[in-house]
């Protein structure tokens, strides 16, 4: 594996990372030597094995679905409560769209 | 007076409380000044709830004036991690990034535990969003382990296992992704347990990996847990993924005799750790023969691929999660910045700490175009391997024993620096979680070259089968095993 520093910064730009220097610096050779380690699921020959994405049991039949009822939620103030810039019905995020 | 309050277990609670030979008020009391005289070393808190606990406990206390049936945990003073969500306190993750955040709702768990009488003390210390095996990565500072300052006192629910090994909480709430409340169980020397997948409603538990994560309990015995547990599990409208099956009563089943039981013990779980935790565990197999269980040798042959596993499949799923704090609905916003992406960009890297930082972006990386089926996919595959050599384990056996750390609590700040060393370790406790089964630890002796230092045994059982694991555990700490030398 030969993680580079170019990798690193591609990485933290997808995932909305500002690094400093001294952060790519010091997260290449971590990240290189875990992402080695993780290669050892080579050795194991899963062609006919069926991924798991999620853990699975017997159960009542659709669990998962309840009916499609309104339900009281939270009020607009109370979602609204921890928006570190709140404005009265919304929250406030810089220019998204430029002018020409 | 006030100590021996803060030794009681909930049963000892119950009969206190029934007999008045105490109230409510005063356990709570006696735990705050637990709390003040002892957590200033260890912190195992990141924030009270005095207001709250006391407002309980005068409830409980009414009950018992009235002659009213108490519920089953009442007045029992309890500690939630604070990735559990607490209605109109602080819920940080023990991250910067949601140091100003107050939950506006409460978790079921949490409900359900206050509506059973508990007292919620406050919110302990954790690595941040969980992420970590020693508390050291809190936002806030580390825990220190309470049987030895200078140690870890595991991760990451440190604080919730540190709070009820210091008497600071009865028992507590953690959650469990990859062995973090088995662990600081272990670390600690208290018992600690995560039910099987979807067992406990994940409702107001701040999502990490969410085909991982669970709720649990500490406690200082085997019956404590049992009724934490019973008290939080079953099935939740408001959590998808809880199981809509019935919740036995744990507790009313301790007792039953588990002679005949057969455990199993792979062998692939005694390689590579310190011998010394090695002879403990045989020990506490040898009880289990003599209490007439049937020991069998089976074998686990994808154990040693897990850590990769894990660590794939948890980094992946917590980069998606974690996608949530953007400085726009909630959490801390980085005053400067130029631009929408420079603000999402700042405001990240200035709340997040290096560990979650580090996830995120090897969670990204194996989720990236070009390397996803290399790793992720690949992970998924393996985790289905592991799995099922369960599935297969457990047609031959009812329990599987094992350590749950391969190594004993560490020094502070010793694997800082090398992640990978930190990931290893977690090495007996990823297994279960992969597979979804449910798994215990309990307090198995001491170190013999340090007697400070605990060595924690964990039992494993099939999915939905709490009932027979906390049987073995309650069977064995019976009988000593947990004091064995």
């Amino acid at each position: 594996m030969a993680l580079t520093e170019k990798d690193v910064r591609y990485v933290a730009d997808l995932a909305h990372l500002k690094l400093t220097e001294d952060e790519v610096a010091r997260f290449l050779p971590q990240l290189d030597s875990i992402l080695t380690y993780m290669q050892k699921l080579n050795q194991l020959d899963t062609k006919n094995v069926e991924p798991m994405a999620q853990v699975t049991y017997p159960a009542a039949e659709n669990p998962a679905l309840r009916l499609d009822a309104p339900q009281p939620a939270f009020s607009q103030k109370e979602a609204l409560s921890n928006a570190p810039e709140p404005a009265a019905e919304y929250f406030k995020v810089p220019l998204v769209i430029e002018k020409e | 007076m006030l100590v021996e309050l803060t030794q009681l277990t909930i049963t000892g609670i119950r009969d206190s409380l029934t007999r008045k030979q105490t109230s409510a008020e005063e356990l709570v009391q006696a735990h705050l000044a637990q709390i003040e005289m002892r957590d200033a070393e260890v912190h195992a808190y990141l924030w009270h709830s005095p207001e709250r606990a006391l407002a309980q406990a005068r409830r409980i206390d009414q009950m018992i004036a009235a002659g009213e049936e108490l519920p089953p945990l009442a007045g029992v003073p309890t500690a939630v991690k604070d990735v559990i969500l607490t209605k109109g306190s602080p819920t940080t993750c023990a991250s910067r990034i949601l140091e100003n955040y107050t939950a506006p709702y409460d978790a079921t768990a949490v409900k359900r535990l206050e509506a059973a009488g508990a007292c919620i003390l406050g919110k302990t210390n954790c690595d941040e969003f969980a992420m970590g095996s020693s508390t050291e990565n809190s936002g806030f500072g580390p825990t220190h382990n309470p049987l030895d300052l200078t140690r870890v006192p595991g991760g990451s629910s440190g604080g919730s296992g540190a709070a009820v090994a210091a008497n600071m909480a009865t028992v507590a709430l953690g959650s469990d992704t990859g062995g973090s409340i088995r662990q600081p169980a272990s670390f600690c020397n208290v018992v600690g347990m995560m039910g099987t997948y979807g067992r406990v409603s994940r409702y107001g538990l701040v999502a990490f990996a969410s085909s991982l994560d669970h709720i649990g309990p500490f406690g200082r015995s085997v019956r404590d847990v049992a009724l934490v547990l019973q008290t939080i599990a079953g099935r939740d409208p408001m959590d998808s993924t809880s199981a809509d099956v019935p919740v036995a009563d744990y507790a009313a089943a301790l007792d039953r005799d588990v002679s005949g039981l057969t455990v199993g013990v792979p062998k692939e779980y005694f390689t590579g750790l310190n011998p010394e935790i090695g002879d403990n565990i045989q020990k506490g197999i040898d009880l289990f023969a003599k209490l007439g269980c049937k020991i069998e040798s089976i074998t686990l042959p994808h154990t040693d691929y897990a850590i990769g596993c894990y660590y794939i499949i948890c980094t992946a799923e917590a980069s998606s999660n974690l996608a949530r704090y953007d400085g726009v609905r909630y959490g801390f916003r980085s005053p400067e910045y130029d631009g929408l992406r420079d603000m999402y960009r700042q405001t990240r890297d200035h709340g997040f700490g290096a560990e979650v930082k580090r996830r995120i972006m090897l969670g990204t990386y194996v989720l990236s175009s070009g390397y996803y089926d290399a790793y992720y996919l690949k992970a998924q595959k393996v985790r289905t391997l592991v799995a099922r050599d369960f599935v297969e384990a457990f047609d031959e056996v009812d329990v599987i024993v094992v350590p749950t750390s391969p190594i004993p609590p560490f020094k502070l700040g010793e694997k800082l620096d090398d992640p990978l060393q930190m990931y290893l370790a977690d090495i007996y406790t990823v297994t279960a979680s992969l597979a979804g089964i449910p798994g215990i630890s309990v307090p198995c002796g001491k170190m013999k070259s340090d007697p400070r230092l605990p060595v924690g045994m964990q039992i494993f059982a099939k999915h939905f089968d709490e009932t027979v694991l906390l049987q073995a555990a309650h069977a064995f700490e019976k009988s000593g095993g947990f004091d064995m030398g």
